[in-house]
């Protein structure tokens, strides 16, 4: 049952943060029990946006559930996607082009950055400096413009399907790319000097929402998250996909496991995303961007997993198939989902006017928590 | 630990256990009343280590349900997937909350999702259906709503 607004008999006062909050990024609610400016607790209700996602693709084909995956985490829907092709080309063997992989991974890149910029400017607006967020979507909307021109959308691209991908890339995609690395380049180094370094920022994130490597991992943190927490968890380098063990990148650590490490490991990498991008842009192979495969997908009978590292952590796609063609059972194990978890254990014994800086450095897209 | 390794080292430490090859991880079914002390070995064995549990979910396969635990070590690297049947009437397995923090929410979820009794959970009630929802468990096979359900 949702607790009203009012005191428990401890004389702790209750308040709900949310479902309509500017600070939770969408409809998350938070039932907050407070002593006095303390947290006692923070209990999520979720849900407000639950459209039962999984049980949706047990009626849809392996092509059509595909497209489902880009409405959870919206800014990294390019990578939810491929997650799924990925699983479909494995369960039935389907050899990818090699222009098709580099697309899929250039792509893959800048959305990661889109999203941390979408994240470091909301982030900073949250905390009560409003100039990034204008810095930030500033650059996002180049990128925007180089998926709009090939995939034809800006958001929730659905570029991908099983083999390949939809269609080649537009003939002004690597030129617009160039520029816009040449340009971001120097406005990551920006980003650093407009915020890292301010006193008032440093305070409000410096021991603030700590998360132990030990509790981060027994909450089934992933990404930024546990890599803010000292953790090597980088999918890509793990248990790497497509062309990624070609590629050379670092997985980015940092060990002061509160909100700052977390901070610092997101911008840091962006800088990694444009060094990969560096790497393929001028070397994507010529040849087909889409394998031939049947018209009708059919899995073997069994059980396949398939994840990938998308902006927020590991996005874990776990299908059961009778041989049909639709999953006879699907279940999306969602970064966010996992993450949010270690909000109430890092809020506790925290002052209210933190919550929003640890929301902030979780990175919760609310849409991918409900599915 | 190559799946080998690992199966030599689960035999020893639950006999009963059966293995299935073929997939993605080493697949082990147990029984749910091994669980909890199995999944405490698992997780405290210095040569296991699994510490990381990265998807907790069920299946509904019509004349019973079975757990599906997914496993990793952030030492080893190693994975494996832990399977067990339960009972389609009342279905009931221990927590594991206590052992993998995350499990408290996913396991809500799954209660509420599939109808699981996780014995000694501190905090068992619906964390996405709206309050009042009257136990109908909407990812079974035979959940059927003709009114807000969109069949494609």
């Amino acid at each position: 049952m949702v607790e009203e607004i009012g005191t428990t008999a401890d004389g702790d006062l209750i308040i709900n943060v949310g479902p309509q909050h500017p600070a939770t990024h969408g409809v998350l609610h938070l039932v907050i029990t407070l002593n006095g400016e303390t947290i006692k607790k923070v209990e999520p209700h979720l849900g407000y946006i639950h459209r039962s996602i999984e049980k949706m693709c047990e009626s849809l084909s392996y092509r059509q559930f595909i497209y489902v995956t880009s409405r959870m985490d919206y800014l990294s829907s390019h990578i939810n996607n491929h997650g799924c092709a990925l699983l479909v080309e494995k369960a039935m063997q389907i050899e990818v082009p090699a222009r098709a992989q580099a697309i899929r991974v250039l792509l893959d890149e800048l959305t990661r950055i889109a999203s941390h910029e979408l994240w470091w400017g909301a982030m900073a607006m949250d905390l009560g400096a409003f100039t990034p967020f204008f810095h930030a979507f500033r650059e996002r909307e180049m990128i925007n413009e180089i998926m709009e021109d090939t995939c034809g959308a800006r958001l929730t691209m659905n570029y991908i399907l099983p083999g390949g991908v939809l269609e080649d890339i537009h003939p002004d995609f690597v030129k617009k790319t160039k520029e816009f690395i040449a340009l971001f380049k120097r406005k990551v180094d920006e980003y650093f000097e407009l915020l890292t370094g301010n006193i008032i920022f440093q305070n409000r994130m410096k021991g603030v929402g700590i998360l132990s490597a030990e509790d981060a991992i027994s909450f089934g943190c992933s990404g930024p998250t546990l890599r803010g927490s000292g953790i090597s968890c980088d999918v890509r380098k793990h248990y790497p996909y497509e062309i990624y063990s070609q590629l050379q990148f670092e997985e980015v650590l940092e060990t002061g496991c509160d909100s700052l490490a977390r901070y610092l490991v997101r911008l840091r990498e962006m800088k990694q995303s444009i060094h990969i991008i560096e790497q393929l842009i001028d070397n994507i192979p010529e040849g087909d961007f889409q394998a031939k495969t049947k018209a009708v997908l059919k899995l073997p009978k069994g059980e396949f997993y398939q994840r990938v590292e998308t902006a927020r952590g590991e996005f874990g796609i776990y299908v059961v198939s009778e041989g049909g063609t639709t999953p006879y059972r699907i279940k999306f194990r969602s970064p966010g989902f996992s993450n949010l978890s270690a909000l109430d254990h890092m809020a506790r014994g925290s002052k209210i006017g933190d919550l929003v800086a640890m929301m902030g450095t979780l990175d919760l897209v609310i849409p991918d928590i409900d599915r | 630990m190559t799946n080998e390794e690992l199966k030599i080292k689960i035999t020893e430490l639950l006999p009963s256990a059966t293995f299935e090859e073929g997939g993605d991880f080493l697949n082990i079914n147990i029984e749910s009343k091994d669980w909890l002390s199995f999944a405490m070995q698992l997780n405290s064995d210095n040569t296991l280590a699994f510490d990381y549990l990265f998807c907790l979910t069920c299946v509904d396969w019509k004349t019973h349900l079975t757990m599906v635990y997914h496993l990793t070590s952030t030492k080893f690297r190693h994975n494996i997937v832990i399977k067990s049947k339960l009972e389609k009437v009342n279905p009931a397995i221990e927590t594991v909350c206590k052992i993998w923090r995350t499990a408290e929410l996913h396991e809500r979820e799954v209660y509420e999702m599939f109808g699981v009794n996780f014995l000694n959970h501190p905090d068992l009630r619906l964390l996405i259906l709206p309050d009042g929802w009257e136990g109908r468990n909407p990812l079974l096979k035979d959940f059927d709503d003709p009114i807000n359900m969109i069949k494609l």
